[in-house]
């Protein structure tokens, strides 16, 4: 039999139903591969026992011959979602200790669809990073390795070598999943944090519709942009998983009130007959020779199915990393005003209230956040309102209304890169200037920026030997569309194959 | 445009976050870098363009203006840093 923890989703389900495993099997199996694997980083807080206990319930309900769509599956949550009476830091020490007296909407969902919950993951602090280098707990250390690299797990347990990152935000979800640390996770993406890492780690992400999935009790970094999706490690898996995550929400106003179709069914759907534009203003300067070809292939791929390969053009393109770099942080400085020591979080004394929001938010936050709140008071302040803000939002306008005009002509799904390059060490970006590390989102923020839904699929090993993956960018509300044609692409390109445990 | 020592020391008190001297230049060289960057959206002509105000065209769900919730305040003050009689303490603010 095949080890529990190399199971897909999918495969798991089948066989918790047939009985042939137990979810208390199944989940301790991933303790046990939980505990060898803390070198990684990625969890930042581990639940065996709530996991057991959640098992337990799940195996009395599959031995009734009932149980959720999700019954017995054990999962990893990003810890940008609250989860009730369970530590929840969104990676930053501002909220170290803040233990939610509630349960956000999408683990609700996942919970009562009978998922087992194994613990937090590690993630850019505050969800602001592409690498997993912000989080006030360490960086997270991806399970890929550059062939030929002398990155080990050394006698004291610690990494040895530069390492590769996982990508980021959701660089504890890709590296989990990548190095069977849970079955999927959850994730989210406000400009690229779920479908980055998950190129990076050769595993499937998909950030859905803006408003397809509640963000109730998800730590905001910027409303208007995040989205919570699964990382998993087939098309399938994220099918099964997008369609427990998803729900109306009475407690979120940009939920849409939608019934939630069977992703799951439409992934054997095809793409015969469907029109595939190819943007050509993401063809960028200096954009690897081997991610070029990957394009070309992937299109070819969906050719053979029965697409229609078609160039597209969206001329505002780039300028989404611009303009995102307005938005994001307007609504980070805004929404982040909340921690001010007073309600919740760290709190550090001062001699007046003043002294004290200063003193806390210096001590409790991270470079990178603060750079952002900064440049998002600057822009919304007065006098550069109108320079900043509004022209970021009009630029906003027109980035969307390129997406409309592509798929008026009748295009379903247009295929791109999915990151300009490979995982890179850490260390190697951002040091000295932000803006090199803001370049990663170049292909996958500009659907935020439109509130379309895109999917990550692994597609090809570079020179490295690390993957590389191709994005789908479909209509408003049809994630199906991208469901199907990931599967086309997956089964093109053939599973990647993950990682050995050399960590362990 | 880009900023000077003392926007910097305007913007942090603006965003209540307390920055030392020796942290301004680097902010100043960081903030600047990303003010560089988005300079490049001044090419674009956007005259007579609307900002966006919502990116899915949707009606704002409303509900029965009545009392869903609430009688939690045990649980709102649980996870404060310091607390009184189920009220938030702060230092003085009013003489």
């Amino acid at each position: 039999m095949t080890e529990l923890t190399h199971l897909t989703i999918a495969e798991a389900r089948d066989g918790l139903k047939a009985r042939t495993f137990s979810a208390a099997e199944l989940t301790k199996a991933h303790i046990e591969a939980i505990e060898k694997a803390r070198a990684l980083n990625a969890y930042v807080l581990e639940t065996p026992e709530k996991a057991l206990a959640m098992a337990k319930a799940s195996d009395e309900k599959l031995s009734r011959g009932e149980g959720g769509a999700l019954e017995g599956i054990p999962l990893g949550i990003k810890d940008l979602f609250c989860t009730e009476g369970v530590v929840s830091t969104a990676g930053s020490k501002i909220l170290g200790n803040f233990n939610p007296p509630y349960e956000s909407t999408v683990t609700r969902n996942l919970w009562n669809d009978g998922a087992v919950m194994l613990g937090k993951l590690n993630m850019d602090e505050f969800a602001m990073g592409s690498s997993n280098e912000t989080s006030a707990f360490g960086p997270v250390v991806s399970p890929w390795r550059r062939e030929g690299s002398n990155v080990s797990a050394g006698a004291s347990g610690a990494i040895e070598g530069t390492h590769l990152v996982p990508g980021g935000s959701s660089g504890g979800s890709a590296a989990a999943v990548a190095a069977h640390l849970c079955l999927g996770a959850t994730a989210t993406d406000t400009g690229g944090s779920i479908r980055q890492p998950a190129a990076f780690t050769g595993t499937v992400g998909i950030k859905p519709t803006y408003g397809r999935v509640s963000r109730w009790g998800t730590v905001a970094f910027a409303s208007s942009l995040d989205q919570a999706g699964p990382i998993t490690r087939t098309v399938r898996d994220s099918a099964i998983m997008l369609r427990s995550m998803a729900s109306p929400d009475p407690k979120d106003t940009t939920c849409v009130d939608l019934p939630v179709p069977d992703f799951e069914a439409a992934i054997s759907r095809g793409v015969k007959g469907l029109k595939i534009g190819i943007p050509k203003e993401y063809r960028i300067d200096g954009m690897s020779p081997e991610i070029e070809q990957l394009w070309h292939k992937g299109a070819e791929w969906l050719r053979a199915a029965g697409a229609e390969i078609v160039e597209v053009s969206l001329p505002h393109t780039k300028y989404a990393l611009p303009a995102y770099y307005i938005v994001a942080p307007a609504e980070a400085s805004s929404n982040l005003a909340r921690y001010d020591g007073v309600r919740y979080g760290l709190r550090e004394n001062g001699k007046d209230i003043v002294d004290l929001y200063e003193k806390t938010r210096a001590a409790g936050f991270g470079r990178e956040v603060k750079r952002r709140i900064m440049i998002g008071t600057y822009v919304l302040s007065a006098g550069y309102y109108d320079a900043y803000y509004v022209r970021a939002q009009k630029l906003r306008t027109l980035i969307k209304r390129d997406f409309e005009e592509v798929y008026a002509q009748g295009v379903h799904a247009i295929l791109t890169p999915a990151t300009p390059s490979a995982a890179f060490g850490i260390g190697e970006k951002g040091s000295g200037d932000p803006v090199e590390m803001y370049l990663n989102d170049i292909f996958t923020v500009t659907v935020n920026m439109a509130g379309l839904p895109g999917i990550a699929v692994p597609a090809g090993l570079d020179a490295q030997g690390l993957p590389l993956g191709l994005q789908l960018i479909g209509r408003a509300f049809d994630e199906e569309t991208l469901f199907a044609a990931g599967q086309v692409i997956e089964e093109a390109a053939g599973r990647i194959k993950l990682p050995q445990n050399w960590w362990a | 445009m880009s900023v000077d020592e003392k926007t910097v020391r305007r913007i942090a008190h603006l965003a209540r976050i307390a920055v030392t001297d020796a942290e301004v230049p680097h902010l100043q060289g960081e903030l600047n870098a990303i003010l560089a960057f988005v300079e490049q959206l001044n090419e674009v002509n956007v005259d007579g363009v609307e900002p966006m105000t919502s990116v899915t065209p949707m009606v704002m769900k409303k509900r029965q203006d009545g009392v869903t919730d609430g009688g939690d305040a045990d649980k709102i003050v649980r996870n404060a840093p310091a607390t009184e009689d189920n009220f938030f303490l702060v230092p003085k603010v009013v003489e």
